[in-house]
């Protein structure tokens, strides 16, 4: 690999891990600390290695350096050494030397235990999500706002108050306790879920952006699955979902970043090996009685990646939604439970159905009003288009309503 | 907005249906339920299955199921958010429990947990 290739690949892989020991190893009051080291050890790199060339084993010289750095500011700041460096040592009473543990076991376990720090029920979902990115996948500032369609400034400011937050909290950098452990997951799960939908769904322009947040929040779930006391039967549904949308990434968009839609999506572009690892977690998933809103999606999920039109598909997804909807209500679990009424009982009583919800501020509910109404009373349909394109607030989805209008 | 319980009345639980029919039955409930929850209006239900089931009497004597005796038995019952009980006897009437000639629905309010969303 070039120079200029590999340091921003290190960056990628390394800087998360390093940032993650540190942080566990000095607490939650120096998350800050912790990003500083990891960040002013990839200057070094940036620094050292065009002239002195490329170390034999780079990692190993990243994991060096921080360390030292590490060891340095302990010994310089003589408050931090006091109060923090004291209970290093203390936690770690075999070696007297303060030890910066960088190996496989206690990365894992450092990143395990940060995040479900940072997915602590004190801060809100949206500020997990940032520090998630920021600690955990170590992405920069600019490119959290560019994924959240948010700006720098206002990203600054959320995460400094998350962290605040944790400080005053006194969050532990631990493993929840066994009691704690099912709540916790939940939380850890929601923003893991939310961090996918982010870049799913995400208007970005920036397709690989888009595609780095989505494999990010897999690379984190499955964390969660290698991990013995968090390989929960929800967690195999939630990795399972994320394998079953991920496999329609390539097809779902156009290179000009245009919404392709289930219809007309080139079936050629499904990555067929994610769909069996989908078809895989989720038959893990359902060895217990458990069934969670991530099971029902995973199996609707995994119905739509049948192309075939049959009724056994649209049962199963209509069973599905109506079993998801009285767990969880959602105005897109209720309209897409409609289209699947639509394909198992006729338009007609999808249409007596869909015109009681009432999702008159939705430019989806005009959408599926449109396309309900499209060969039983055309008229009918053209309105619906129209006000669904005046609802419609992105570039894309306008574009996406304007070509049904065409049709007319 | 105030909650209603519906609850299914059958006028005779010891009439065998074939598990086809009960299968049939089991989707076109599932189907009006999942119609409900799409208005955000169903908060939780259940059926009363036959098995496991006991009467206990005046005297605390306890007997096994409320078949034999007492003619009419209750198959189940959902809850939901409704703004008068006229609304929610809309709901009911989709109820595939009707079906069965003898058969009602009954709508009751739930007095605890009135809010005013």
């Amino acid at each position: 690999m070039e120079q200029q290739e590999l340091i921003p690949h290190l960056f990628r892989t390394e800087f998360r891990k390093i940032t993650a020991v540190l942080c566990k190893a000095f607490g939650i009051d120096n998350m800050e600390v912790a990003e500083d080291l990891a960040g002013e050890t990839f200057l070094s790199a940036l620094e050292n290695w065009p002239y002195k060339g490329v170390p034999k084993n780079p990692t190993a010289w990243l994991y060096m350096v921080a360390k030292n750095k590490a060891k340095n500011y302990m010994a310089r700041d003589h408050v931090f050494s006091d109060k923090i460096a004291g209970q290093v040592i203390a936690s770690a009473p075999e070696s007297a030397e303060i030890e910066i543990d960088l190996s496989d076991k206690n990365i894992t376990d450092s990143q395990l235990q940060m995040l479900f720090a940072v997915c602590h029920p004190s801060i809100s979902t949206e500020a997990q999500v940032g520090l998630a990115l920021r600690i955990l996948c170590g992405f920069g500032i600019d490119e959290i706002a560019n994924a959240l369609l948010s700006n720098k400034e206002t990203i600054n400011k959320r995460l400094f108050r998350a962290k605040e937050k944790l400080r005053i909290e006194k969050v532990k950098i631990e493993f929840p306790g066994e009691a704690e452990i099912g709540k916790r997951l939940d939380t850890v799960l929601t923003t893991l879920y939310l961090l996918f939908s982010e870049g799913y769904y995400s208007e970005s322009q920036d397709a690989v952006l888009r595609e780095d947040l989505c494999l990010e929040a897999m690379r984190l779930t499955y964390l969660l699955i290698e991990n013995e006391q968090t390989n929960q039967p929800n967690v195999n549904a939630l990795f399972a979902l994320m394998c079953f949308h991920t496999s329609r990434f390539e097809a779902r968009k156009t290179e000009n970043g245009e919404i392709v839609l289930y219809h007309d999506q080139d079936e050629s572009l499904w990555n067929y090996e994610l769909i069996a690892k989908g078809a895989y977690f989720l038959h893990r998933a359902s060895q217990e009685n458990e069934i969670s809103k991530y099971h029902l999606e995973a199996t609707i999920a995994y119905w739509n990646t049948q192309k075939a039109d049959t009724k056994e598909k649209w049962e199963n997804i209509l069973h599905f939604y109506n079993l998801l909807l009285q767990l969880e209500y959602s105005p897109i679990a209720a309209l897409n439970r409609t289209y699947a009424l639509s394909k198992v009982h006729g338009k007609q009583e999808a249409i007596v159905q869909a015109e009681k919800l009432q999702l008159t501020t939705n430019h989806f509910y005009y959408t599926l009003l449109g396309e309900l109404y499209t060969g039983v009373d055309d008229e009918k349909a053209l309105q619906n288009f129209q006000k669904a394109f005046e609802l419609a607030k992105t570039a894309a989805d306008k574009q996406t309503i304007q070509k049904k209008i065409k049709c007319f | 907005m105030k909650e209603f319980m519906l609850i299914f009345r059958h006028e005779d639980g010891a009439k065998v249906a074939s598990p086809e029919q009960i299968q049939m039955w089991m989707k076109q409930t599932m189907d009006w339920i999942g119609g409900i929850a799409a208005q955000n209006k169903f908060v939780s239900g259940t059926g009363l299955p036959f098995d496991e089931s006991r009467v206990v009497h005046h005297n605390k004597s306890v007997t096994n199921g409320p078949f034999g005796e007492i003619k009419e038995t209750i198959g189940g019952y959902i809850v939901v958010r409704a703004e008068s009980a006229d609304e929610a006897a809309e709901f009911a009437k989709g109820s595939p429990v009707l079906q069965g000639e003898g058969n009602t629905v009954e709508v009751r309010r739930i007095v605890k947990g009135e809010s005013s969303k």
